[in-house]
């Protein structure tokens, strides 16, 4: 008999949150073993240049210590993501700040931090560049080059056309142009990046904080020249991530195990914060230029929009953050002719990395921002812009995906306003503004997320689970996707519960250590809940199938019948296990080349409205209240899907007001809590959630994506609505009181700008660009 | 090194260590105590809070012989595996942990809190937490548990 209320939809207490609750949760740091000494890095304090000499200064016991240069590794000297031009260690030309030289490792951690600092590395500098512009300035230096490349200093271009825009400039009504940047934002998972290596036998083997055990794998076997069954990493609890340690692992796990190796006892390197902050990923730097073809009445005829984000010095994911940025440069708008040229380009700061959204926040900050341009020239309400344009079931998206799910943006706008009292707020701001010195507004963002990899992604991943029978009779399930704050314990064992009709605490879930779970691709891409979660259920399916032809397991049975029936099985066949792999959907078609077909096989789809207020004599902006409508399919867990959205909305405010990193020369000039700051909870308004819930066939349930979209809405609401407040357009976020300053405080700097024009004045062609 | 002598969740310890040890690396790294987390090691995030003579302060900017004498209490004090703590209950019912590693600081916060404020309004939870930082909640299911926690020990008395 299956269990009286349905387990998927309930608040299904958090699998590992009893631990965590009670402190004993074991993260890396907490890990000690037997004879195991401490790992650090020395690293470059130059952005470019090439080595002469490397000096080990007087004071340090040298002899004590294990000492690692490129020069130890034994297999490639990379550190593999899509590309092998990032090394594992500097040969000899450093490419950005922080860039690992040599490693060191010692018992007594405070020596350890002395031996760091008495190394000097010796170099001529070579010319360096920081930004998008320098890097593609026609006299730049050539700072990255590769056959695998497009050209030099740019990693990737992409170009994605629809229809033919080239026709569209004439008999347009209104010629819009902006162009939006975005800063980096640094991760700031509470717990640094760390790592334990342990080296025996020819054989080695990690332990840390990760998203993705299987790259960490890939890459251990190519610095090491092991084969995979040499090779082994096992995930430990992870204190948040958020994209951050989706490639960083490869980077510390490989230079913990060198030093391991090298020194024949584990080793653990666990980073501090001003370590983390300065050397490792954070969101890519990006600016979008729009150029848009609109109607009198307010449609998009057609667009150009270029996409360029600053990858650092290395390829790293830059393609694939760039592909989920062009993508989601379009929006949930009906764009008949369309042209999006996309580039990464190479810069000497560290390498740019992953962080939720993956590209889409920017580009979808530039085209939030753009909409409210485009409605205020054309003479529209923002909310009326947008409602002309919307995709509707049977449209098709910027790369000529049909809409098939009922999809219905009109009406999630209509409920994001009510729910926010938007009309009233609005028509009651305008009244006060001008004769308080706090100025009110209100904006909103509207946006879709793709869920899973995108286009031929899934299919290259070809992942797998299992699920086996444990001693106890319960179904485990083997997987690679980690737990790292978002629920991926809690909803898998979801997913298999409800589908074996057994409690869902009778369900447990391996951790993941690839000497036993299958890979099931990375944990990234708002894709576990969908993706992975649609093959627990597979798997969960095949488990009963595999009982029941046994003979063992009747068509309804209790949760006992069960266990009785599974150890059963497993006494008389030795042992129980089933399994799922990703099989692509036969409806799903996708051109790698062109960029042409269906991107993702489900949208997440959603109405943001942020509430701020800009204090005129501080020059502060404060989000008083939020709105976070949005469809994700069926929501397997609502406490868990709740706080994944409250806690997106708060990283989004950070990016959009508060969370600026200082660069100097590429070198992160704040790396430190004190002065990056982050939402505290005496920052942060109410945050309301509203679900819509249209069961998508591709995840278990009904399930699609959630991790990611909270990401992508926020930084243009909220910068939307403090154009409302102010009457003034800032197009960069992070905008912080000296931002605000800066343009407030100097009205003829606002004057200068065309993007303040009001639509009765605009012209024909319209240029919101500043310069 | 020095003798340093306090009481540890209800029992007297006494350790030898340098007098200028942080109390963070006294309780993770001599007692073996790692509920205790390191954030940020200068006082930013909160994830190192303890509980000193009622007090809540980041264990990463005191050194040890500060608790010479002193009664301390750590995440490890406050409840079981059989039996939680109400915070501890109310964190886990509503929401209040996602990654875990603010969650011994976050709950230690908590309690903090609510001795001072046994029915704390928005406002005063707000403020009374914004020295812990959270990264995954966006704080409004810790909001939840702490007025969870409240309205329990309301209905309790």
């Amino acid at each position: 008999m299956a269990p009286k209320e349905p387990i998927v939809g309930a608040p299904a207490l958090r699998y590992e949150g009893e631990a965590k609750v009670l402190g004993r949760a074991k993260y890396i740091d907490d890990l000690h073993f037997p004879q195991m000494i401490h790992g650090a890095t020395v690293r470059s304090k130059f952005p470019r240049g090439r080595i002469t000499a490397i000096r080990y200064g007087e004071g340090v016991p040298w002899d004590e210590f294990t000492i690692v240069t490129w020069r130890d590794i034994p297999g490639e000297n990379t550190i593999v993501h899509l590309l092998k031009d990032h090394p594992c260690l500097v040969e000899e030309i450093v490419n950005h700040p922080e860039e690992p030289i040599v490693l060191l490792a010692h018992p007594d951690k405070a020596l350890l931090r002395k031996a760091v600092d008495a190394v000097t590395i010796e170099y001529e500098p070579l010319p360096a560049v920081f930004t998008i512009e320098e890097s593609e300035a026609p006299d730049a230096p050539v700072i990255w080059n590769s056959e695998a490349g497009d050209s030099p200093n740019v990693f990737k271009t992409y170009l994605m056309e629809k229809g033919n825009v080239d026709d569209v400039w004439a008999s347009a009504d209104y010629i819009i142009e902006g162009e939006y940047s975005t800063g980096a934002q640094e991760q700031l998972y509470i717990e640094n990046n760390g790592v334990i290596a342990e080296y025996t036998e020819e054989s080695v083997t990690v332990w840390g904080s990760m998203q993705c055990p299987y790259y960490l794998h890939h890459a251990l076997q190519l610095a090491f020249a092991l084969p995979e069954e040499k090779c082994r990493v096992i995930q430990v609890e992870t204190g948040g991530a958020f994209g951050g340690k989706e490639d960083y692992p490869s980077v510390i796990g490989c230079h913990a195990a060198l030093l391991a190796m090298k020194s024949g006892r584990p080793v653990k390197m666990v980073y501090d914060r001003l370590e983390d902050m300065a050397a490792t990923t954070k969101r890519h730097p990006s600016r979008t230029r729009h150029r848009t073809a609109v109607s009198k009445d307010g449609r998009l005829l057609g667009g150009e929009i270029e996409f360029a984000i600053d990858g650092g010095a290395y390829v790293t994911l830059s393609p694939v953050v760039l592909s989920r940025g062009t993508i989601h440069a379009a929006g949930p708008y009906n764009w008949p002719n369309l042209r999006i040229r996309a580039k990464a380009v190479a810069t000497n700061c560290p390498p740019h990395g992953a962080f939720r959204g993956f590209g889409a926040p920017q580009s979808i900050f530039g085209l939030e921002r753009h909409m409210d341009l485009i409605a205020k020239t054309v003479g529209i309400t923002p909310e009326e812009l947008r409602r002309r344009n919307f995709l509707q079931p049977g449209g098709s998206t910027a790369t000529g995906q049909l809409i098939k799910d009922p999809i219905d943006l009109n009406g999630m706008l209509t409920r994001a306003l009510e729910e926010s009292g938007y009309h009233a707020k609005r028509a009651e701001f305008t009244k006060t503004n001008p004769t308080s010195p706090i100025k009110r507004g209100i904006g909103f963002a509207t946006f879709m997320h793709g869920a899973g990899f995108t286009g031929s992604g899934e299919r290259r991943l070809n992942s797998l689970v299992a699920i086996e029978i444990d001693d106890e009779g319960s179904p485990e399930i083997l997987v690679s996707s980690t737990e790292f704050g978002q629920g991926t314990n809690t909803i898998l064992c979801q997913v298999a519960a409800q589908t074996l009709h057994i409690p869902y605490k009778n369900v447990r879930i391996a951790q993941p250590d690839t000497h036993r779970v299958p890979n099931s691709g990375p944990t990234v891409a708002s894709r576990t809940a969908m993706i992975v979660g649609k093959l627990v259920e597979d798997a969960s399916h095949n488990l009963l199938t595999c009982m029941r032809a046994s003979g063992l397991l009747e068509e309804t049975y209790t949760p006992e019948q069960f266990c009785h029936a599974a150890l059963a099985y497993k006494q008389k066949h030795g042992e129980l296990r089933a399994t799922a792999r990703y099989q692509a959907p036969g409806d799903i078609f996708w051109d790698d080349d062109k960029y042409r077909g269906d991107a993702y096989p489900a949208y997440a789809w959603a109405v943001y409205v942020a509430e701020v207020e800009v204090d005129t004599r501080t020059y502060m902006a404060e989000v008083k209240n939020f709105w976070a409508l949005q469809e994700v399919g069926k929501v397997l867990n609502p406490v868990l899907a709740k706080g994944q959205v409250e806690g997106g909305v708060a990283q989004g405010i950070g990016y959009a007001i508060y969370e600026k990193c200082v660069w100097k020369d590429g070198v992160m000039a704040n790396n430190q809590m004190t002065n990056y700051i982050m939402p505290t909870s005496a920052d942060l308004p109410p945050i309301h959630v509203l679900f819509e819930e249209v069961p998508s066939i591709h995840g278990p349930f009904g399930a699609k994506g959630i991790g990611e979209l909270p990401m992508d809405g926020p930084a243009p609401a909220i910068l939307n609505a403090i154009e409302e407040a102010t009457g003034v357009c800032f197009n960069h976020c992070p905008l912080l009181p000296e931002d605000i300053f800066d343009k407030l405080a100097n009205p003829t700097s606002i004057s200068a700008d065309s993007s303040q024009l009001q639509p009765a004045v605009a012209g024909p062609v319209f240029s919101g660009t500043t310069s | 090194m020095s003798i340093i002598t306090f009481t540890l969740n209800g029992s007297q310890v006494s350790v030898d260590a340098p007098p200028m040890t942080r109390l963070l690396d006294l309780l993770r790294e001599h007692l073996h105590l790692t509920g205790t987390k390191e954030g940020c090691g200068e006082g930013e995030c909160g994830s190192c809070s303890v509980l000193v003579d009622g007090e809540l302060v980041n264990s990463c900017l005191v050194p040890s012989l500060q608790i010479q004498g002193a009664t301390v209490t750590t995440i490890e004090g406050l409840g079981e595996q059989t039996h939680l703590h109400p915070i501890q209950q109310c964190f886990l019912e509503k929401g209040g942990a996602q990654c875990g590693i603010c969650t011994p600081g976050m709950i230690l916060a908590t309690h903090h809190l609510l001795e001072k404020h046994p029915a704390p309004t928005l406002d005063e939870i707000r403020e009374g937490l914004s020295g812990n930082l959270c990264r995954c909640t966006g704080y409004m299911r810790i909001f939840e548990a702490v007025q969870q926690t409240a309205k329990l020990a309301e209905a309790g008395k």
